[in-house]
C-alpha cells in the first residue's frame, strides 16, 4: 500500500544542530503511527518539515507516492496533512466558529459574512469530534482539552487525510484522555493516517500501530508496536540500559529550613508545613490544587494575605522576592516559557541573573568570574549548548530546564530549592538526570520542595509527601506509608 | 554562535551607519554649507539635548514602557531652573532644582506605573498634560528671563573646541553605555524587559529597578531642559513641545525595540544623528519647516519597515542551511 505521506532521507541543519541527519518517516491510511525519541532527538524539526514550516536541504516528500514541493503550511494543509501543537494556535478572543473557519470565513460578494452557514458547518465539525459546545462560544472560556477538540475540528475541516498530533494528551486529565483516544480510533477507521507524538510510553503502546523512534536526528527503530514493550523503547530512545530512574532513598535530614505557618494568599489557605535541609518534600494533587500558587505564594510574588515564612530561622517578608532569593529561597517554575527563561538573553545571562551580587564589586559585573562559574555548572550539569553565549531561546526544552536549575545552584546560599513540574515535556534520559540532580542536592545538604503531579516521581523521591486539594493542604504521609491510592484519596476534593 | 550573533548586531548598526553617512554625503553636496565647522558644531548641539533626554528613553522604552512626559519636563524643568536662577542668583541652584524637579517627575511616573499598576503610555500621558498645565499656570504662559551672567555659558559655551552640551552627552553616553552593558542594574533592564514574570519569579528587584528607571529618566531630561533653558536663557513653559516624539522616533529608529529588551545605546545615538542631520539639511536646503515633520515622519516610518524585513531575511538565513552541506 502506498503510504499517504512519505518523507525520505530527510537532511536539516541548523546553525550549530544538526537536526535531522538523513530520516525516512512514512503514515499509511488508517494508522497511528507513535513518533518518539528523547528531547533535541528531532521529533519537532521532523513534524514541521512535514508540515511546511521548515525546508529541509536533502530528501524528498511525496505524496501519495508523488514527489511535491511543500514550502509553507497553507501548501501542506491544501495537501490535507495538519498539525495539532503542543502549544494550541487559537484566537481565545474569537468564537469557536471563527476559529474553524480563521481566514477563510463563508462570505458573500460584499464581504458580508454568512453568519448561519457558518455555524451549520461548525456545528457538523464539531459533532465529528464529539465536542457539544455552542459554536459562538469564545474559545478562551474553553477548557484545554476542547481548545484540542476545536484543534482536531479545524483539521478535520481541511479534509485532513494525515493528522500529525504533538504531546496531545500532557495537559489533560486521565477522563479527556479517554475520550480523546475513542476520537483517535474513530479517525482511524475513517482511513486518516495519524503521527502522535508523545513521552508517554504507555500511551504509545496503547494506541500505536507502528512506532518511530529518533535519537540525535537518526531513525534508530521503526517497528510495529507488537514486537516491543516500553523498556525496549526506552532502551532504543536513550541507547543505554536506564536503572529504574530513581536514586536510592536513606537521606538524612537536618535540621528545619523552611518552616511555614498558616500562610494565605487569594489562591491557597491556611498553608502549614517544614522542610529540613538534605530532605526532599513533595507536594502532590490534582491539577489546580494549588501547588504552583503555593510555589508563586512562598516566592512572595503572589500576594501573602496571612500566615508567616521562616527560612533558617529568618523570616521573610511579606510580598518581596527580591529578600526571599537573598535569604536563599529559588524556584524553577512549572512555565518554563512564560515564567523561567529570558529567550532573547544568552545561556550566561539567564543562568546568573539570579546571583550577579556575587559577581559584583560596587555594581560592576566581573565578566571572567561570571564567565569561569556559569561554564562550571553548564558542564557539570551537562546543558547541550555549543557555548554559554547561545540565545536561550535555541536550546531545547530539557536544556532550558537544566540552565533554569543552574541559575539557582550557581546562587552561594541557597538554601530552598522549589522546583514546579520539573519533568513536564521532558525526554526520558533528561529526567533521569534531573533526578539524580534533585537526589545529589539534597544529599549535600539542600532542602529540595518538589511541587508535582505526576505520581511516580512523587513516590520515588520524596522523604515526605504533603498532598494539596483545593489550595489547602488535605494530608502528610511519610515516604513508607504513601502509597498511589492513598495520595490520590486525598487528592480528590470533598464533595458534600 | 556568538559570532553570528555580534555579526547580526554589528550589521545592524553598520546599515544605520551607511544611512547616516549617505544622507550626509547627500546634503553635502547640495549644500557647501554642511561640511563647515560652524555647521556640524550646530548639528552636534541639537543632537545633544535629545542624546541627553534619549538615553533615559532608552533605558525605559529598554524595559518596555514609555515615556510621553519629558517635553512636559523640559518646560518644568527649565522654568524652575531660571526661576531658582533668579532668586539663588546661582546657576548651581539652578541645576539642583532642575534635576530635583526632573527626579520628582521620575519618581511619580515610576510609582504610578509599578504601585499603581497604571499603563505606562496612560500614565506619562496624564503626567505630561499635567505637567504642561503646570508650567503654563505657574508662569501664566509668560517666559522667565535669566538674569544672572555666566548661566548662558552652560548651553552656549566651549571646552576647547567641543560645546559644552555635546561634551556632556558623550560622556553619558560612555556613563550610561557602562551601565547597560555591566552593572547589575544594566543586566535587570535588559532581563525585565524582556520577560518581566520570569524577572519577578527569580527574585530580581523588578519594581525598584523600573522606578530607578524613570527617575534617571526624569533627571536627564531635566538636563537636557537645563542645557536649552541656558541656550535660550529663560524658562519657557512652552519649551520641549513635540520634543517626547522626537526623543522616541529618534531611539526607535536606532532600533530600540518597543517590545523591551532588544536595542543599544550605540543604535540609538546614530538614530539620534541620522534626525538631526535631516532637519539640519532640510533648513540648509531652505525647506519650509513644515516639510520638516513631514520628511521625518517618513523616515521613521522607512526605517521600521526596512528594520522589520533585514530582521525578518535575516531569520530566514540562520533557519536556511549552509551552503557547503552540497556534496
Amino acid at each position: 500500500m502506498t503510504p499517504l505521506v512519505e518523507l525520505v532521507g530527510i537532511h536539516k541543519r541548523f546553525p550549530g544542530v544538526y537536526a535531522l541527519k538523513g530520516v525516512d518517516f512514512d503514515v499509511r491510511a488508517g494508522e497511528v503511527h507513535a513518533l518518539v525519541g528523547e528531547n533535541g532527538a528531532g521529533k519537532s524539526t521532523l513534524i514541521k518539515v512535514a508540515a511546511g514550516v521548515h525546508d529541509f536541504e536533502e530528501g524528498s516528500y511525496r505524496i501519495a507516492g508523488q514527489a511535491v514541493d511543500i514550502r509553507h503550511p497553507r501548501q501542506a494543509l491544501d495537501e490535507g496533512i495538519a498539525v495539532v501543537y503542543q502549544e494550541l494556535e487559537l484566537v481565545l478572543s474569537l468564537s469557536v466558529a471563527e476559529n474553524l473557519f480563521f481566514g477563510r470565513l463563508p462570505h458573500d460578494r460584499g464581504g458580508r459574512v454568512r453568519w448561519g452557514e457558518l455555524y451549520d458547518e461548525s456545528e457538523k465539525l464539531l459533532a465529528e469530534v464529539g465536542l457539544e459546545v455552542d459554536p459562538k462560544t469564545k474559545v478562551g472560556h474553553l477548557g484545554v482539552a476542547a481548545q484540542q477538540l476545536v484543534e482536531i475540528a479545524r483539521a478535520l475541516s481541511f479534509a485532513a487525510k494525515v493528522i500529525i498530533m504533538d504531546e496531545p494528551t500532557s495537559a489533560l486529565s486521565p477522563r479527556e484522555i479517554e475520550k480523546l483516544f475513542v476520537l483517535v480510533a474513530r479517525l482511524k477507521a475513517r482511513g486518516v493516517g495519524l503521527v502522535y507524538v508523545s513521552h508517554k510510553l504507555d500511551e504509545i503502546m496503547a494506541l500505536a500501530d507502528r512506532v518511530t523512534v529518533l535519537r540525535d536526528g537518526q531513525r534508530v527503530a521503526c517497528k510495529e508496536t507488537v514486537d516491543l514493550d516500553e523498556d525496549r523503547l526506552i532502551e532504543l530512545m536513550v541507547g543505554r540500559e536506564l536503572g529504574q530512574g530513581f536514586p536510592a532513598a536513606g537521606r538524612e535530614p537536618g535540621e528545619n529550613v523552611l518552616e511555614v505557618q498558616g500562610l494565605t494568599t487569594d489562591q491557597v489557605q491556611d498553608i502549614s508545613f517544614r522542610v529540613c535541609a538534605g530532605e526532599i518534600v513533595g507536594f502532590s494533587g490534582l491539577m489546580g490544587a494549588g501547588r504552583t500558587e503555593l510555589a508563586r505564594g512562598l516566592m512572595g510574588v503572589d500576594r501573602r494575605l496571612a500566615g508567616s515564612v521562616v527560612i533558617a530561622g529568618v523570616p521573610v517578608p511579606a510580598n518581596k522576592p527580591p529578600a526571599a532569593r537573598n535569604l536563599g529561597l529559588g524556584l524553577v517554575p512549572e512555565d518554563r516559557r512564560a515564567d523561567g527563561v529570558f529567550a532573547q538573553l544568552s545561556v550566561r545571562e539567564n543562568t546568573s541573573v539570579a546571583a550577579l551580587e556575587q559577581f559584583c564589586r560596587l555594581g560592576y559585573v566581573q565578566g571572567g568570574l561570571e564567565r569561569r562559574q556559569v561554564g562550571g555548572l553548564v558542564e557539570r550539569l551537562k546543558v547541550r549548548t555549543p557555548d554559554q553565549e547561545q540565545e536561550m531561546a535555541k536550546l531545547s526544552g530539557g536544556n532550558q530546564q537544566k540552565a533554569l536549575l543552574a541559575r539557582w545552584l550557581l546562587k552561594e546560599n541557597l538554601k530552598v530549592l522549589l522546583i514546579d513540574e520539573p519533568t513536564r515535556g521532558i525526554d526520558v534520559g533528561a529526567k533521569a538526570e534531573i533526578y539524580q540532580l534533585l537526589d545529589e542536592l539534597a544529599r549535600g545538604g539542600l532542602a529540595v520542595v518538589l511541587l508535582s503531579s505526576e505520581m511516580p516521581e512523587i513516590l520515588g523521591l520524596c522523604d515526605r509527601i504533603y498532598v494539596m486539594s483545593q489550595g489547602r493542604i488535605a494530608a502528610e504521609y511519610g515516604r513508607a506509608e504513601a502509597t498511589p491510592e492513598k495520595l490520590l484519596a486525598s487528592a480528590l476534593p470533598n464533595v458534600y | 554562535m556568538s559570532k553570528i550573533f555580534s555579526r547580526i548586531f554589528h550589521s545592524e548598526q553598520a546599515g544605520l551607519l551607511l544611512a547616516l553617512l549617505v544622507l550626509c554625503l547627500v546634503i553635502s553636496l547640495l549644500s557647501p554649507v554642511f561640511f563647515t565647522a560652524i555647521n556640524i558644531k550646530n548639528v552636534l548641539r541639537d543632537a545633544s539635548l535629545i542624546a541627553i533626554a534619549g538615553i533615559g528613553m532608552v533605558m525605559i522604552i529598554l524595559l518596555g514602557e514609555i515615556d510621553l512626559s519629558v517635553g512636559s519636563t523640559q518646560a518644568v524643568a527649565g522654568v524652575i531652573a531660571v526661576a531658582v536662577l533668579n532668586q539663588m542668583d546661582s546657576v548651581w541652584w539652578a541645576l539642583l532644582a532642575a534635576l530635583l524637579a526632573g527626579a520628582l517627575v521620575g519618581l511619580c511616573n515610576g510609582l504610578l506605573v509599578t504601585k499603581a499598576g497604571i499603563n505606562s503610555l496612560i500614565a506619562t500621558l496624564g503626567t505630561m498634560a499635567i505637567l504642561r498645565g503646570g508650567a503654563m499656570v505657574s508662569t501664566q504662559a509668560v517666559s522667565i528671563q535669566g538674569k544672572v551672567e555666566g548661566f548662558v555659558e552652560v548651553g552656549t559655551g566651549y571646552l576647547g573646541p567641543v560645546p559644552i552640551p555635546v561634551l556632556l552627552a558623550f560622556l553619558l553616553f560612555g556613563l550610561f553605555y557602562y551601565v547597560l552593558h555591566h552593572t547589575i542594574l544594566g543586566r535587570y533592564i535588559y532581563a525585565i524587559g524582556g520577560n518581566i514574570q520570569a524577572a519577578r519569579l527569580s527574585g530580581l528587584a523588578v519594581d525598584r529597578t523600573r522606578v530607578l528607571v524613570y527617575v534617571i529618566g526624569g533627571v536627564l531630561a531635566a538636563l537636557s531642559a537645563f542645557i536649552l533653558a541656558s541656550r535660550l536663557n529663560s524658562g519657557q513653559p512652552n519649551a520641549g513641545l513635540g520634543f517626547e516624539l522626537q526623543v522616541i522616533a529618534a531611539v526607535i529608529l536606532g532600533g530600540i525595540s518597543l517590545t523591551g529588551g532588544i536595542g543599544t545605546l550605540g543604535g540609538a545615538f546614530i538614530g539620534i544623528l541620522i534626525l538631526t542631520v535631516l532637519s539640519n539639511g532640510l533648513v540648509l536646503l531652505n525647506v519650509s519647516s513644515f516639510y520638516h515633520d513631514i520628511a521625518r515622519g517618513a523616515v521613521i516610518i522607512l526605517a521600521v519597515y526596512l528594520d522589520t524585513r533585514r530582521k525578518q531575511s535575516l531569520l530566514r538565513r540562520l533557519l536556511a542551511p549552509p551552503s557547503e552541506s552540497n556534496s
